[in-house]
């Protein structure tokens, strides 16, 4: 009939993909609008909406981040006179740990032109790569914590080390929980190649990762950086 | 004793000007709203009635379902009532604030109110007497209440005088009340506490300046002195408490609760104190 | 090994518990025992419990709604009674410290385990089959969501048989909640019930606004949606918005009672007054999440029932969002009287006023909608008109209590207790049964007993004025909230008068519970044959009842706000006689099984059994990976079963052409 009209049942039905274009279809067989009443085959964009929920749940979780850097700038003066940020940051360790995330966000943009490309194992190269920095990271993360709470500054001796533990722990923890992620998606890739299910899971692990970047450049600033600063 | 007197609707029948002005308030605001609230609730009697399916007479506009006119008046009428309590709501919320002094030819009261489990204690720092759960004030003359908590969160109200505002650790609010009558009202806590909350109550009462300096008098004749060991016994947690009055109390007793120095089991701050 | 529990945790002691528990305990051994008799138990596990069919999730979340209501209304009947007894001398039966639970667990069950989840429920059951889809964005997420949720509602009934439950009300303010004033277990419990069914709730955001953006029917502009659907769109930006506050909230009070820090203690710096705003700046939103959905359902029973389109929809959208943006702008009201100073108070006091323009327009629509209808007095409607004199009271106190100095006077008094039951009782609760009463037929394929939901709305209506009223004017004399005992006397009959009303009330529940067993007894004579049994007007009556697992054989290509009103107008046959197969999510276990392991985890937490509690998280973690390279995710439905389903409801002609 044409390429987005079909007959179907007696009444004029669009082919799948065609809605959007339903004007042009029906100009084309000088036929009026109001003839077409059904869909008869129906997909909508699983990978569109993957996307914005996952995007939906970025949200939620940059206002998870909100409320504890609230909590943290109402609370960073309240050293009950134990020590404050000014005491306790080291910057040159705090600058090389934002180093390996930073650096760990661009692998893991490679990774995802890699992938864009089709290279599978090139794609898990990277994975790895951003992997490795991203524990290293953490660990870092837990070495300074370590040694804080060792000192006599862990987050039960004030409300200041509290928030300061918990803002920084739970960025942390979301970094931990990307690594465990990126660990299965490695699996993933390497089992069944890049499909486009994986594909669009990467995706989504890429933005979480880039994500936990920024959020990382707000703890850094307002935390150390201010924290020094006062 | 003084008996409760009158009406039994504290707030609607206050014994001082802060309690009468939020009353106008109250009443003020009703009105307003009332004027919509009434015609509203009329209307939807109304219509249901006529506009009930079995009324064949009435009109049946089935297309009918726009009118810019009605839009008008529906977003018009309450957008000029809460411009309205808008703007009193501006002005009272300054006016009213517990923190602010009240405006009077004599000097005025301080009390310093401090809730515990579950009863409370007051210090009277000019007078350096306290009592426990029963304060007295100089009609016609401002009190000031300074108020902290040695324990958890609680509220001092006083429904017959005016404004309750929180009580809270290792901090002081402060309410400014008077009360124009003579009379004995009712306090308490208006924040729940834990189990001995609701027996958390205390006696509040005005009397005359003769009767004032005869009530300072009796605290004053009173053998107990509130010193660390009293202090003590009072922290721990008691319900029903009846009333106490202690002749002498240290004068910096107040302020110390307020920084957090003597919470039972605290860890007390290192030099420097706290923030 | 087994932390804090031992048996002593059991309340041996106290009969009353031990009785409510033997009621808990004998109901569950007679469902499990009749699943068991009936042999049914595959088939609910396959069906039901791993079912990713919003239709069936939504039922479950409506079934668990109704079961919590009877347990926050037991807890309701015990304070009234209570309250009308423990004057003067009496101390009434209950003491303070199960009084306190009382209340605590009365709230907490009320809005979390019975209004959300009844929202959730209906938002579930109507939302895609009004925008025309054949399930929900995230079918799986939905499934989790919903078991996330069951979780903590039995968290919260183990909490009554094992160790106690919270006594610091529904939103347990520090300092009271810490450790230091609360050792035992029941704020723990609190904690982790909220924590648990929280991230079900935020999912549950996320799957619906995905659903609206992404799954409606072609031609379904945003402006042509039902306002239900704006309303839910607008209630679940709200959800993703705020939950995560919760979240952040109840894991520093966590923090504080599990690791000794000091978010919120009197001490080293502590500050409870940032849990207050914290916990306010994602509860009054709550409220609004509450309300939204319902405001949508009565804008969708208006019109059905009078005959006419709904007055003013664009404005109606506007005043939603015009809501669900001002509601976020306003949560220091709920603290007014903590000492924020003349500036704070007087803007919280003119957002919060401002609210109620929007909130009358959407009156004032459904008063003119009704304005030249011919009015249908369905039981839904009933419950509608109800309900629109009811919030009307309830939000002109609220109007009230947003003066600041007026508040000074009323704060957590009866007269706050009144107003919020007064807009949540009108609002919510009586738009639930709206709801439930009038999609009954689309969702259990029969209508529910019109005689007795009259006889149940009567019953709730004439005992929610009697339960209530009296407390506002206990409210204006001076009673505050929480008592187990008071002293004045002229608080005593006013308090016999409520408990009166909780009586009428609990009359319309047993009115309810008969209209569950008659309509299903009577299904057959109920039954909707049509799809369409009210003159609908949305796409939800275009279907049959109940609609079919894939819900629209074809998606109707929409033309025009009610759409399916607009498609009875164009007389647009909905028989056909040619299908497509069509694509389906495969049932999972991997969700039921998850929120198994979520359970375990927090009662593990409540209890301080640590290894248990790693077990639980390795367990939910070792499940949602092996989910990750679960491959069977889809299959499609034959177009010979759906040729079949639709010829069962009357849906297939013979070829035309």
């Amino acid at each position: 009939m044409s390429e987005s009209i079909v007959m179907h049942d007696g009444a004029l039905a669009l082919k799948p993909g065609y809605v959007d274009h339903a004007a042009d279809a029906l100009r084309d067989l000088r036929w009026s609008r109001d003839a077409i009443d059904f869909q008869v085959e129906h997909h909508h964009d699983v990978a569109a909406t993957a996307q914005l929920g996952f995007w939906l749940y970025l949200m939620s979780d940059c206002l998870l981040f909100s409320g504890l850097f609230a909590t943290y700038s109402v609370l960073s003066g309240h050293t009950a006179g134990g020590p404050s940020g000014q005491s306790l940051f080291e910057l040159p360790y705090v600058l090389v740990e934002t180093m390996f995330l930073l650096v760990s966000s661009f692998t893991c943009g490679l990774a995802t032109l890699a992938m864009g490309s089709g290279r599978r194992n090139a794609t898990v190269g990277w994975l790895a790569l951003t992997f490795l920095l991203g524990l290293g990271f953490v660990g870092m993360e837990v070495h300074e914590f370590a040694h804080l709470i060792a000192i006599g500054a862990g987050p039960s001796h004030s409300a200041f080390l509290s928030s300061f533990f918990t803002l920084v722990a739970t960025h942390g923890l979301h970094v931990t929980c990307g690594l465990i992620w990126m660990a299965v998606m490695m699996a993933t890739v390497l089992k069944k190649g890049l499909t486009p299910s994986t594909q669009s899971r990467l995706n989504c692990l890429s933005l979480f990762w880039h994500f936990l970047d920024i959020i990382w450049v707000g703890v850094f600033s307002l935390v150390y950086l201010f924290g020094v600063a006062h | 004793m003084l008996l409760l007197s009158g009406c039994q609707w504290a707030v609607l029948d206050p014994k001082g000007p802060i309690g009468e002005q939020e009353r106008t308030i109250i009443l003020i605001a009703t009105a307003l709203m009332l004027l919509v609230v009434v015609p509203v609730i009329a209307m939807i009697l109304v219509f249901a009635w006529r506009y009930r399916a079995s009324n064949e007479r009435a009109d049946y506009a089935p297309d009918w379902s726009h009118s810019t006119r009605i839009e008008l008046v529906v977003w018009g009428i309450p957008i000029v009532i809460i411009g309205i309590l808008g703007t009193i709501c501006w002005r009272t919320s300054h006016q009213l604030d517990p923190f602010k002094p009240l405006a009077a030819t004599v000097k005025p009261v301080r009390i310093d109110a401090v809730a515990m489990d579950w009863k409370w204690l007051f210090i009277y720092p000019q007078q350096g007497v306290a009592t426990v759960n029963e304060v007295a004030m100089p009609v016609g003359v401002p009190v000031v209440f300074h108020i902290t908590s040695a324990t958890v969160m609680n509220s001092f109200f006083i429904p017959r005088l005016g404004s309750q505002i929180y009580a809270m650790a290792n901090m002081q609010t402060a309410v400014n009340l008077i009360a124009s009558q003579p009379g004995t009202y009712r306090g308490l806590s208006a924040n729940f506490s834990g189990d001995g909350f609701s027996g958390m109550t205390f006696r509040a009462i005005a009397l005359s300046s003769g009767d004032y300096a005869r009530w300072l008098a009796k605290v004053k004749a009173s053998p107990q002195a509130l010193g660390a060991a009293e202090y003590t016994a009072l922290l721990k947690p008691s319900e029903h408490v009846p009333v106490a009055y202690y002749s002498r109390v240290p004068a910096d007793l107040f302020p110390q609760i307020v920084d957090g120095k003597l919470a039972p089991g605290r860890v007390v701050a290192s030099v420097g104190g706290r923030d | 090994m087994l932390g804090k529990l031992t048996l002593s945790a059991i309340p041996y002691t106290n009969p009353i518990v031990m009785g409510a528990v033997a009621f808990m305990v004998l109901g569950a051994i007679a469902v499990l025992g009749l699943i068991t008799f009936l042999g049914k138990w595959k088939y609910l596990w396959t069906e039901w419990l791993t079912s990713v069919d919003h239709k069936r999730i939504g039922i479950m979340y409506l079934i668990l709604g109704g079961v919590m209501l009877l347990r926050g209304f037991a807890d309701a009947i015990m304070m009234r009674s209570q309250q009308a007894l423990a004057y003067g001398h009496s101390m009434g039966y209950l003491p303070p410290e199960h009084f306190d639970q009382v209340f605590s667990a009365h709230g907490t069950i009320m809005i979390f385990f019975m209004a959300m989840p009844m929202v959730i429920g209906l938002m579930n059951c109507v939302l895609p089959l009004q925008i025309g889809a054949r399930d929900v964005a995230f079918p799986f997420l939905n499934n989790l969501s919903l078991w996330l949720t069951v979780a903590g509602a039995i968290l919260i009934n183990v909490s009554l048989a094992i160790g106690n439950f919270s006594r610091t009300g529904w939103l347990a303010y520090p300092p009271l909640s810490e450790l230091h004033f609360s050792p035992g277990v029941g704020v723990d419990y609190w904690i982790w019930a909220l924590q648990v069914s929280g991230i079900g709730t935020t999912l549950s955001g996320v799957n619906f606004i995905a659903t609206i953006l992404k799954m409606r029917a072609p031609g379904m502009t945003l402006m042509r949606m039902p306002v239900f659907t704006w309303a839910a769109l607008c209630t679940n930006i709200l959800i993703v918005a705020v939950f995560p506050i919760l979240t952040v909230t109840l894991a520093l009070l966590t923090m504080d009672r599990y690791l000794g820090m000091h978010f919120f203690t009197n001490s080293l710096g502590g500050d409870p007054m940032m849990y207050l705003n914290l916990i306010w700046i994602w509860g009054h939103p709550e409220v609004y999440i509450l309300i939204l959905p319902l405001f949508g359902v009565y804008s969708e029973i208006v019109p059905t029932f009078s005959g006419k389109p709904l007055f003013g929809y664009t404005s109606m959208v506007y005043a939603t969002m015009a809501i669900a943006l001002l509601s976020m702008l306003v949560w220091l009201h709920h603290f007014f009287t903590m000492g924020n100073g003349g500036d704070v108070n007087a803007f919280f006091g003119i957002t919060t006023m401002i609210i109620a323009v929007p909130t009358g327009v959407k009156i004032f629509n459904w008063l003119f909608t009704m304005y030249r209808g011919r009015i249908r007095f369905t039981t839904p409607m009933l419950w509608t008109i109800g309900f629109m004199i009811t919030f009307t009271v309830g939000g002109m106190t609220g109007v009230l209590l947003s003066e600041p100095p007026a508040d000074f006077v009323l704060h957590n008094s009866l007269f706050l207790v009144a107003h919020f039951h007064n807009v949540i009782i009108g609002g919510v609760v009586f738009g639930v049964f709206a709801g439930l009463s009038y999609w009954a037929p689309k969702i259990f394929g029969f209508a529910l007993d019109e005689r007795l939901g009259k006889w149940a709305f009567w019953c709730w209506f004439i005992g929610f004025y009697v339960a209530f009223m009296p407390l506002y004017i206990l409210g204006l004399m001076g009673a505050t909230r929480r008592l187990d005992h008071y002293d004045v006397a002229a608080w005593h009959p006013l308090f016999i008068v409520a408990a009166a009303g909780a009586v009428i009330i609990f009359c319309g529940i047993l009115f309810q519970l008969a209209q569950v067993a008659v309509s299903i007894a009577h299904r057959e004579q109920l039954r909707d044959s049509t799809g369409d049994p009210w003159h609908g007007r949305t796409l939800e009556w275009s279907l049959p009842s109940p609609a079919p697992a894939y819900n629209f054989a074809r998606i109707p290509v929409v033309r025009d706000r009610d759409a399916f009103w607009d498609m009875k107008q164009r007389g647009v046959d909905l028989s056909a006689s040619t299908f497509v197969p069509i694509h389906m999510p495969r049932n999972k276990g991997a969700g039921i099984i998850m929120a198994g392991f979520a359970l375990v985890t927090a009662f593990s937490m409540v209890w301080h059994i640590w290894w248990l509690a790693v077990a639980g998280l390795a367990g939910v973690l070792v499940t949602l990976i092996r989910h990750n390279f679960d491959d069977d995710r889809d299959f499609h439905i034959g177009a010979e079963e759906v040729r079949r389903v639709e010829g069962l409801h009357g849906r297939v002609h013979a070829r035309s052409m």
